[in-house]
């Protein structure tokens, strides 16, 4: 009789302790850069529509929008990140030694990145098909129609290999020059050492932008790969992870769900949808099983939007890219946008 | 006891003590570092070890003198680039010394318009960046040449254009190893006529008919040997075809501007060296030697220059080691060296940064002592020997 006393106020005293505790895993980078004040984000050099500071230092687009989501869901306030431009060559070094949080650098999914790079890419920002930009003066109309052109392309890119090994089945012989940085690799193009610069769609018009003579180019509009792209992160560190994927999926699926930067309010307040109230955290407490405030989500949208605004803002229609959604739309609109429930 | 302090005590036994203590102590710290690097990328899920040397490549190169191609492993892409930078490395070295040297006796000339223009010159090129150079010689040439279409043709075999100059190509270079060998044959016989020669005229004083002998074993072998290889060989001539020429070997306007670029810039400071070993020789030989009948220009070759080498030869090793290094700004206009295909394309495809930075390391410590190794060995031979 004792021993069941004493077995039983032993294990309520334990569940009592485990319960005022916090059942978290710990998470170094969340702490540090709950500590700092800041969050820490790869960006490329400089992409108009992806990443690019202005002439004011300030910068815009679709990663650098994901950035400031996730500042705003950690930190609560989107202005709270510091952007470090990374090259190709420097990306992966940079988020493995720990001098970001997280790259969001439109970079490509691969397998062998995820094997063998310590790197977890946490789900899809965009989906880019490689394709090439041409001079309009060479009548090229699709990639089959460059056999003997030379190519510039940025070196270690997917863009590189994709190329090569596209030309070699199709027995197409072209010259492909790798430069070092993909600024290099089109400044060489536009002074025509090549007759095309192959990158992302997406990129592809955000590089045109920075074409002497932006109109005397053409960029072919059949992909020969697709490559998604989405945020990095570096293995270990599961909770940092869980937020950094669950913000990407919480911006898609308050698009699904209608939640836009301007009715984010009233949804909070009213809505009966339960999926919105869990997403805003008006019912349940998902910021808090993260480790972080209730009102995550609510704060992404309020301050940035959802990733529909996003995208028109940065990339689509209200850009100067005018890229159409394309695959980019949502999965119930025929486009790939897909993300798990919030449940 | 008493031996053991006495061992203690003994300064040989003491140096050698302390000389194995810093061996082991270095030895013990590589290990450290590499260990724990080694654990640290487990831990982190970063792939490390050289077996990615033996993966397929993949990856393209337009400017390639070994027989890599995109099917070959990491290893021969790596060997590809080290090939590209010893090509231009060595190029560079050869040119900037011819260079360095005519600007170096043109600052010293008693002409004005020449010593100040070779002034300028040196002035100029040591106070601006490499970086600049390479750059501007790229966005130069590029800018300079014509598109495909309106290539600049050489005899109709080769052609000029913005994406290199297009030559023709030996379908079988077995005729060409031949005329290789008959040059290389020929100038050892003029080395060996040459030593005898000078025996003879040491021992009788006569003299040989030198010049028709170096005319023909230097000149005439060699330009009959690649006239015959090029007779016998079926060429492949570049054609126009679609955007660019097809077939024959392209020189990529890369390596013209990096090497533009290394040889005007090293060439400057060569210049100085020159200046300074030659001013090092003092007045009294050049005034012995015209006292002695020798005209301005024998003086320079007999008296002077032997002496001023003697000086310039440990800075002109550095300055053959700085474009080693310097052959490294390649990667900043694509051209394909070690640094560009190694440490830029296959670090990023496989992430393996720790054992590609190092093999990189150590292709220019290679290189650099081999070069140093060289040039030690000349110096001692042309040193001073005292008596």
């Amino acid at each position: 009789m004792t021993i069941r006393l004493l077995a039983a106020t032993a294990i309520l005293a334990a569940s009592a302790s485990l319960a005022s505790a916090q059942q978290l895993a710990p998470s170094p980078t969340l702490d540090a850069v709950k500590a700092r004040g800041n969050i820490e984000c790869g960006v490329h050099l400089g992409l108009p529509g992806f990443s690019f500071a202005d002439d004011k230092g300030e910068w815009t687009g679709l990663d650098v929008d994901y950035c400031k989501a996730l500042a705003a869901a950690v930190l609560g306030d989107a202005k709270k990140v510091k952007f470090t431009p990374t090259s190709v060559q420097q990306r992966w070094p940079i988020l493995q030694s720990g001098q970001v949080d997280l790259l969001a650098r439109n970079s490509t999914i691969t397998f062998s990145r995820n094997a063998s790079l310590g790197l977890n890419f946490q789900g899809i920002n965009f989906y880019e098909g490689q394709t090439f930009i041409v001079r309009k003066a060479t009548n090229a109309k699709s990639a089959a129609d460059l056999d003997g052109a030379s190519v510039c392309v940025a070196a270690g890119s997917t863009e590189e290999k994709n190329a090569s090994d596209w030309f070699l089945e199709r027995n197409l012989k072209v010259t492909i020059t790798n430069f070092q940085k993909n600024d290099d690799a089109i400044a060489a193009y536009d002074a025509g050492r090549c007759d095309a610069y192959t990158a992302g769609v997406g990129a592809l018009a955000g590089q045109r932008v920075k074409l002497k003579v932006p109109g005397d180019h053409i960029i072919l509009t059949q992909p020969i790969s697709n490559d998604p792209q989405g945020p990095v992160t570096r293995w270990g560190d599961e909770r940092w992870q869980l937020i950094v994927r669950w913000v990407l999926n919480g911006q898609i699926a308050a698009e699904m769900l209608g939640v836009t930067s301007a009715n984010v309010d009233q949804m909070k307040a009213s809505s009966k949808n339960s999926e919105v109230r869990r997403l805003l955290g008006a019912e349940g407490n998902f910021g808090a099983m993260m480790g972080l405030s209730n009102d995550w989500m609510y704060n992404v949208i309020k301050q940035v939007g959802n990733y529909g605004e996003s995208f028109e803002r940065t990339v689509g229609m209200g850009s100067t890219l005018k890229l159409e959604r394309g695959q980019n739309q949502l999965w119930t609109k025929g486009g790939l946008l897909f993300t798990p429930p919030f449940q | 006891m008493t031996k053991t302090l006495a061992l203690l005590n003994d300064k040989r036994v003491r140096d050698v003590a302390y000389q194995v203590a810093v061996v082991v102590g270095l030895v013990g710290l590589t290990v450290f570092f590499v260990r724990n690097a080694s654990e640290n990328m487990v831990k982190a899920g970063i792939a490390s070890g050289f077996d990615f040397l033996w993966r397929n490549s993949g990856i393209d190169v337009p400017f390639v003198l070994t027989d890599y191609t995109r099917a070959d492993t990491i290893l021969g892409l790596f060997w590809a680039g080290v090939a590209n930078t010893m090509l231009v490395t060595v190029v560079a070295m050869v040119l900037a010394t011819a260079l360095g040297f005519l600007v170096g006796i043109a600052r010293l000339s008693s002409h004005w318009l020449l010593s100040t223009l070779a002034g300028a010159y040196i002035e100029f090129v040591r106070n601006i960046p490499l970086l600049f150079f390479v750059l501007f010689w790229y966005f130069g040439v590029i800018a300079a040449l014509p598109a495909p279409r309106d290539s600049v043709s050489v005899f109709g075999v080769a052609f000029l254009n913005n994406r290199g100059l297009t030559i023709p190509l030996p379908d079988a270079p077995a005729n060409f190893r031949w005329a290789l060998a008959a040059i290389l044959l020929s100038w050892l016989a003029q080395w060996l006529v040459s030593l005898w020669a000078r025996r003879r005229k040491d021992r009788t004083g006569q003299d040989a008919p030198m010049l028709t002998i170096g005319l023909v074993l230097i000149v005439l072998v060699p330009v009959l040997a690649v006239t015959w290889a090029s007779l016998a060989t079926r060429w492949d001539i570049p054609i126009l075809r679609g955007f660019n020429y097809r077939g024959g070997f392209v020189v990529i306007p890369e390596f013209v501007a990096l090497l533009a670029a290394l040889v005007t810039y090293t060439a400057g400071f060569i210049a100085e060296i020159v200046r300074g070993g030659i001013q090092a020789v003092p007045h009294g030989q050049v005034e012995a030697a015209s006292a002695l009948g020798l005209r301005p220009g024998r003086t320079l070759r007999l008296v002077t220059i032997p002496q001023a080498m003697r000086v310039m030869i440990p800075p002109l090793t550095n300055q053959y080691l700085n474009v080693l290094k310097n052959s490294s700004f390649g990667a900043a206009i694509a051209y394909p060296d070690v640094v560009s295909l190694f440490m830029g394309s296959a670090l990023n495809n496989t992430g393996q940064a720790i054992e590609i930075i190092a093999m990189t390391l150590a292709v220019y410590l290679v290189i650099g002592l081999a070069v140093s190794a060289f040039m030690n060995w000349y110096n001692a031979r042309i040193a001073l020997v005292t008596r």
